[in-house]
């Protein structure tokens, strides 16, 4: 039987708290559903666990909850270690997918639960209960019931109910997933605001990397058991560390080849053609990655002077109009597309069916080892 | 043949059979206000004392009596123990124990109630609680066990247990979850399942009939030994009273089951 | 009879709930925790259930004297054989007439609106439930010498009819008793065939009562066993009804342990006919068990 808290042991301080993973490892029989992950996450930091299903984020998610043993590492928030205290003595707050808020309770009732818990006396309840209800903006709504409720307020309500206690850490296992786009857009945004106004360490777990770019300080990707970068936003979509990070986080186009030290840079050979790049790998089977926004298309005229930067003759596939840009499709030496961005203003004139080179700086570009694995993934 | 002759034909058919079902019991109804004193039906004359003489009788009032104590009994310590079983039974993740131990449970349904009342009888003798209170509400409480589990897995099944992991996460231990989150959601399963339990005490006979004594006798083994020995209307009283009393019950469990499945 | 064990398998919308174990928080020592609470319920059902039952067939080979006297006083007479024929007999004649009569009404519990179909589930449900002694009693009355029916036959001229203390009137009781039995696994299996296949052998040239006996029935055939064995079964162990409904003279096997076991103490005896007769349940439960593999896997097969 759980041993009731002590009274006197009040609320958590607030704020947020320091997460450190270590080496933390999930089997289940023979394999692994998170191997060996190692991880920081600093107090008050919004984190965002991006990966596809099956990748180990949810799995890592629950270790912190304490919803699932933790096989083998350590866990420490605020320097203690947590990996056997049960889950309903860590103080953390966890908001669900499908709410989980319970039918029978109205919404005070619910929100009033965790206080109920920590045995809050009666009129300090009603007070946390209203400031958590006006921090989620649903003021009016205390005596209703949730069925009575839409999806996203219902989702606002587990909200309230996750942070009335100030806990120090909030996870949030994909919890916009079931709402439609209007009201995931918008609940983003409240997430946001809400992390700022509450301040206490965001563990947010999504597959949607729109989503995980928008709402966090730092992102860490998971594939496969493992996290394979952490890193700001601008870090992973510029600078990214695998194959599987840079085809994960927008969208590139890929040059596959081998790459030989060139002086400072690297070289990359394709089939004849040579190509530079001045970041990452310098030998063995690689394949270099380039954004859409750092490709231009220049006419495929035989005087052309190179601009000293790369080029590979390309033909126009498709094209892609949006208004204030366009992408276009085109069709690489060796049979793989790519997808160039052009500025409305700053557009090429070229259509569907013309030859033309295709060109980038070394500098815009990043070189990493080549992942067959990704293919099964990506197409 | 018409498809509407057929149809009408399985209607009739259906109607006599649901009459079958039902009427034949009701007779018991007026022959208790029967003023005569033999169990001719349908009675020519109206009168209650056969009512009268049922709680004039101190032989009758006991064993009314005895019948309200043990099923009472018996719906605490089943529902109590049922209850705790499947909740167990849900969360256990050990299949084949799960599985073996079902069987346990439901077992006292399958086997025959005549080979059940030997074996405790004998046992009971052993250890001298054949005639006891204790003694009854122990063999009723084996009988009822198996479907007090049937009413509380069924509620247990609708019952999502994210809610129980949530809970966990706002600070509630497992004793405080149950009573707080899981208990008010699965209530129609155990109080259906209370009620049945009752009712399967209520109407016991053939163990009963083994561990009575002159001292403890319930209701239904008065009036079998009533129907072997003298036939009056009494019977009839007695016999009203529990058809109402179990109709009402069984009605109230069966309703509280199906609403339970209508307000998903 | 299956359907009776799988309430209790875990399944259920919930069980696709957060990965790792259930019930939140369990920490190393407290894992069994489930385990923990169905133990008393285990408990008194091993001392009240599980022992007193293996003791009675214990008995039958050590009460009075080891070994299989007890069989062999059982089998050796013919009056004794005869009971256990009689029962089957019985359980037999009960099961073909509950299955005539609960047939139609199963299909018309599938056809009729739901409004009536829920009435026609209660009125099933509702006698399942009313006391066994009230219904017993309550067949005494209308078949007595001067009761209801003989009234009624007498209206025709007919009777009086000796209908209590005969098999026939063991029977009508039984029967009504036990219809739910049969009705509930017919409706449960006619509920889930799909009438469509019906429209659709009526336009391949079928005519209406062809179609429901070449394709409806024989769809309808897991309900028709399962509701079978039940009956069955349940009619082995019947007590009262045929205690109070029968004559002395033309005891079923359970009036037979009866007066075995209560008025002359032979519990080896009794012990040995228990063990005929839960030999004959679990016999039957097996071969029903059989059956609806057999049956699954001939119409896994047909697709």
């Amino acid at each position: 039987m759980p041993v009731d808290r002590p009274e006197g042991a009040a609320l958590p301080a607030g704020k947020g708290a320091r997460i450190d993973l270590s080496g933390m490892t999930k089997r289940y029989g023979g394999a692994a559903a998170v191997d060996d992950v190692t991880l920081t996450v600093e107090p008050g930091e919004f984190m965002t666990f991006l990966g596809p299903s099956g990748s180990g984020k949810t799995t890592t998610l629950n270790m912190i909850a304490g919803f699932t043993d933790i096989t083998s590492g350590t866990l420490r928030i605020d320097d203690r270690p947590v990996g056997d205290v049960p889950a309903h003595k860590r103080d953390i707050g966890v908001v669900f997918q499908h709410y989980a808020l319970f039918p029978h309770m109205t919404v005070a009732q619910n929100v009033a639960f965790p206080l109920r818990q920590r045995k809050v006396p009666r009129a300090e309840r009603d007070r946390l209960v209203a400031a958590a209800l006006e921090t989620v903006q649903l003021p009016g709504h205390a005596s209703r019931y949730p069925r009575e409720l839409s999806g996203g307020q219902q989702q606002r309500v587990a909200l309230a109910r996750a942070i009335v206690f100030s806990p120090r850490v909030l996870l949030m296992d994909e919890p916009l997933g079931a709402l439609d786009r209007k009201l995931r857009e918008f609940l983003q945004l409240e997430i946001k605001r809400i992390h700022r106004e509450v301040g206490s360490t965001f563990v947010f777990v999504t597959h949607d990397q729109e989503e995980a770019l928008i709402l966090s300080d730092r992102v860490a990707v998971f594939n496969n058991a493992r996290i394979e970068q952490v890193g700001t936003a601008r870090d992973l979509y510029e600078r990214p560390a695998t194959l599987f990070v840079a085809r994960f986080l927008g969208e590139s186009t890929i040059l596959r080849g081998t790459a030989t030290p060139d002086g400072s840079r690297a070289r990359l050979d394709l089939d004849g053609l040579a190509v530079q790049a001045s970041g990452g790998v310098r030998s063995g089977p690689a394949a270099l990655v380039v954004r859409p926004e750092r490709l231009r298309l220049e006419p495929d005229r035989p005087d052309a002077a190179g601009t000293g930067g790369n080029a590979v003759p390309v033909t126009v596939v498709e094209e892609i109009y949006l208004g204030s840009a366009r992408k276009l499709e085109v069709l690489l030496p060796g049979g793989g597309r790519g997808l160039v961005r052009e500025q409305a203003g700053t557009a090429s004139d070229l259509r569907v069916g013309d030859r033309a080179r295709l060109c980038w700086h070394p500098d815009d570009c990043v070189l990493l080892p080549d992942d067959p694995t990704t293919e099964r993934i990506f197409t | 043949m018409s498809a509407r002759l057929a149809r009408a034909a399985l209607w009739i058919t259906g109607a006599l059979v649901a009459a079958w079902l039902v009427a034949p019991t009701l007779v018991v109804i007026p022959l208790g206000f029967t003023d005569k004193v033999s169990l001719t039906f349908p009675p020519t004359g109206w009168s209650t004392r056969w009512y009268a003489n049922f709680f004039g009788d101190p032989a009758w009032t006991a064993a009314l009596a005895n019948s309200v104590l043990v099923g009472v009994l018996v719906a605490v310590v089943a529902t109590t123990l049922g209850t705790a079983a499947a909740f167990g039974l849900s969360r256990w993740t050990n299949g084949r124990g799960a599985a073996a131990a079902s069987v346990l449970l439901l077992a006292p349904m399958i086997v025959p109630g005549i080979i059940l009342a030997i074996g405790i009888y004998a046992v009971f003798l052993k250890l001298g609680l054949a005639g006891t209170l204790a003694g009854f509400v122990a063999a009723h409480t084996v009988l009822a066990l198996p479907f007090v589990v049937v009413s509380v897995t069924a509620s247990l099944r609708t019952f999502d247990v994210r809610l129980e992991t949530a809970a966990a996460s706002l600070g509630a231990g497992r004793w405080a979850t149950f009573r707080q989150v899981t208990l008010p959601l699965i209530t129609p399963g155990v109080v259906s399942g209370a009620l049945f339990a009752f009712v399967t005490s209520f109407d016991e006979v053939v163990v009963s009939l083994f561990i009575q004594s002159p001292t403890l006798v319930t209701l239904p083994v008065q009036m079998y030994s009533s129907v072997t020995r003298e036939t009056d209307p009494t019977l009839a009283a007695a016999a009203t009273m529990i058809l109402v009393l179990t109709t009402v019950l069984v009605g109230g469990g069966l309703t509280l089951a199906a609403r339970r499945n209508r307000a998903r | 009879m299956a359907a009776l064990l799988s309430p209790l398998s875990p399944s259920g919308p919930a069980a696709a709930a957060a990965p790792g174990e259930k019930g939140a928080g369990s920490r190393r020592g407290t894992r069994n925790w489930p385990f923990l609470l169905i133990v008393p319920a285990l408990l008194v059902l091993l001392a009240v259930f599980a022992y007193p039952v293996a003791q009675t067939f214990v008995s039958a080979f050590t009460t009075p004297t080891p070994g299989t006297g007890n069989f062999a006083w059982f089998f050796g007479s013919p009056a004794n054989v005869a009971v256990l024929t009689r029962t089957f007999s019985t359980a037999l004649w009960a099961t073909v007439i509950c299955l005539c009569l609960a047939y139609p009404y199963a299909y018309l519990m599938t056809v009729a609106s739901p409004r009536a179909r829920a009435a026609l589930l209660l009125i099933v449900m509702l006698p399942f439930w009313t006391s066994l002694m009230v219904r017993t009693f309550a067949w005494l009355v209308l078949l007595q010498d001067t009761g209801v029916v003989n009234g009624f036959l007498g209206l025709f001229g007919l009777g009086p009819v000796s209908l209590v203390r005969t098999q026939a009137g063991v029977l009508i009781g039984m029967v009504q008793i036990l219809m739910p039995f049969m009705v509930l696994p017919l409706y449960s299996v006619m509920s889930g065939i799909d009438r469509r296949l019906l429209t659709a052998a009526e336009s391949l040239g079928a005519r209406p009562l062809v179609a429901l006996l070449r394709v409806f029935v024989p769809l309808s055939l897991p309900g028709v066993a399962a509701g079978a064995t039940m009956v069955f079964i349940t009619s082995l162990g019947f007590y009262v009804t045929p205690a109070l409904l029968g004559s002395p003279g033309e005891a079923l096997i359970s009036q037979f342990m009866y007066t075995q076991v209560s008025g002359m103490l032979m519990w080896g005896r009794g012990g040995a006919m228990a063990v005929v007769l839960f030999a004959a349940t679990l016999l039957l439960i097996g071969l029903l068990g059989l059956a609806m593999r057999a049956g699954r896997r001939s119409r896994a097969s047909a697709r």
